[in-house]
């Protein structure tokens, strides 16, 4: 039993560090590459390469002065931000990021939550939950750009959420269970999902943009017409806060497209076994973590690549396309699996 | 005039293919040459028609070309140049005494340069002309003729030399 909660601490305090710290280089990488994508150089002053910007970064928001404004709603304002980024921090929970580790005669799953099997079903509903915090934000700061930007980000997210359950029903019937893991174990040595659920995967990948409100679906903070949209008021860290939420949101997003399409921490042809029962295990978490930094360099990629839609054509795009597309695909998916038969 | 929308086809309907399409551009960007220049270390060299700051220019014998004729001074849309002649035994009989320069007014038009009969004033490729006191922008007969001595790419030397003029 001892075993079980010192190593469960390990995995806490390991996948926070890479978290937060993935958190930080994000935000260098997304200046960096959107320098890049525009010819320029990017941050190059703090340490080589600019590569000690975070915590320069960090250093200005943890001494910059934190306004408030008058006449805002206090409590919920000073709750927005944890509202924000501890939803983003704990859908980690279930996020499976390796192979199992053997010691000492004991496997340990790379998985913070254990057993649940229903990693699916926590990770809609916490990330979700989120959206309480930009609400909160918006209505609390006694701001309109606020309250307009929060108004736009709740209808966004609240929508989004539909084709992000549309998505992840065709992968959970073919996988036979809402475990991630059961998904991933369902790609190993076989074919990536993102071939077969092609359809799946563009619904879920519109879906998770909206989610974490990244560009093109950037409508919440649209800094032309909204100023900064629900986190105008904010300053110092606790407009770090919301940043790191949705950075944090952007890893858990690529993340899960990597598990759910890209066969996990999987490589063709490669056989974690081979490498004994620890190192194996660790590999295959540096496996996974390259295959999602692709994917966050891919969120940063189409940002700095895609204009803004206009919000009516987000709202069609939701419910006259992808509502039905996604539907008619989980109907393909069941006739499909129901002429296969039973699996074995 | 009426402008007509386009008519889509289904595989422009799709968006998608167009999204991949508008990520290839931005991906070449990735590749390309960096366009910054890191001003303090690195210094942006001016093409040779470059209008920066009017010097003054000495001819083969070392002394200034200007003949104290004062067009400059007249043609000066801020006023900015302020001769005082004096004759001299040379064979050009006039020289300017003092010639002032105030940079804070010139607005770079190049009308002296255009208007002086001898070529002895010339915009050329200073730009870093910003300082903490006005009186210091006043440049004086002595700066000019150094920043003249100075100027990299005159005469016969039309290519620019890095670094030049500091």
């Amino acid at each position: 039993m001892a075993d079980i909660i010192l190593f469960s601490a390990i995995k806490i305090v390991v996948v926070l560090a890479v978290v937060m710290g993935g958190v930080a280089y994000t935000t260098l990488a997304e200046r960096k590459v959107s320098a890049w994508l525009q010819d320029r150089l990017g941050p190059n002053r703090v340490g080589p390469f600019g590569l000690l910007q975070p915590i320069a970064d960090g250093i200005k928001f943890f001494t910059k002065e934190d306004i408030t404004p008058g006449r805002s709603y206090k409590p919920s304002y000073f709750l927005a931000p944890m509202a924000t980024l501890i939803p983003a921090l704990i859908t980690f929970a279930v996020i499976p990021f390796g192979e199992s580790v053997s010691l000492s005669g004991k496997d340990h799953r790379l998985l913070i939550a254990e057993g649940t099997g229903l990693g699916l079903v926590y990770l809609l509903a916490v990330s979700s939950l989120g959206v309480y915090g930009i609400l909160l934000a918006g209505l609390s700061s006694n701001n309109k750009y606020s309250l307009l930007g929060a108004l736009r980000s709740v209808n966004q997210v609240v929508s989004y959420e539909v084709a992000l359950g549309l998505g992840l029903i065709p992968l959970a019937m073919t996988a036979g269970g809402f475990d991630i893991d059961a998904i991933v174990r369902a790609q190993k040595g076989g074919v990536w999902f993102v071939v077969p659920h092609f359809i799946a995967f563009i619904i879920l990948l519109v879906a998770l943009f909206a989610e974490t409100n990244r560009l093109p679906f950037d409508l919440p903070e649209g800094e032309s017409e909204l100023v900064g949209g629900y986190h105008t008021e904010y300053s110092g860290m606790r407009f770090a806060m919301f940043f790191m939420g949705e950075y944090a949101n952007m890893i858990t997003a690529s993340a899960l497209l990597v598990l759910l399409f890209f066969g996990g921490w999987h490589l063709p042809f490669l056989n974690y076994g081979w490498f004994g029962p620890v190192l194996g295990g660790i590999l295959s978490a540096i496996v996974f973590a390259c295959k999602t930094a692709f994917f966050v360099f891919f969120f940063i990629w189409v940002r700095w690549t895609l204009p803004r839609f206009r919000y009516d054509q987000v709202m069609h795009m939701m419910w006259i396309r992808i509502l039905p597309l996604g539907l008619a695909y989980i109907l393909v998916t069941a006739l499909f699996l129901y002429l296969r038969g039973p699996i074995k | 005039m009426i402008c007509r929308r386009p008519v889509l086809t289904i595989w422009e309907k799709l968006y998608l293919p167009s999204i991949a399409q508008g990520l290839m551009v931005t991906v070449r960007h990735l590749f390309r040459k960096r366009v910054t220049v890191q001003y303090p270390e690195e210094r942006w060299i001016p093409p040779s028609y470059f209008r920066g700051a009017p010097i003054l220019l000495t001819g083969l014998d070392g002394q200034e070309k200007c003949t104290s004729c004062k067009l400059c001074q007249f043609i000066c849309p801020p006023k900015a140049i302020t001769i005082k002649g004096a004759e001299t035994e040379d064979h050009k009989e006039k020289y300017p005494e003092e010639f002032f320069i105030d940079m804070g007014l010139c607005i770079f038009c190049g009308y002296c340069q255009e208007v002086c009969p001898v070529e002895a004033i010339w915009l050329k490729h200073q730009y870093e002309l910003a300082d903490y006191d006005r009186t210091a922008l006043i440049f004086d007969k002595k700066k000019l003729l150094e920043m003249g001595r100075m100027a990299p790419y005159l005469k016969g030397r039309e290519k620019p030399v890095q670094g030049g003029g500091e």
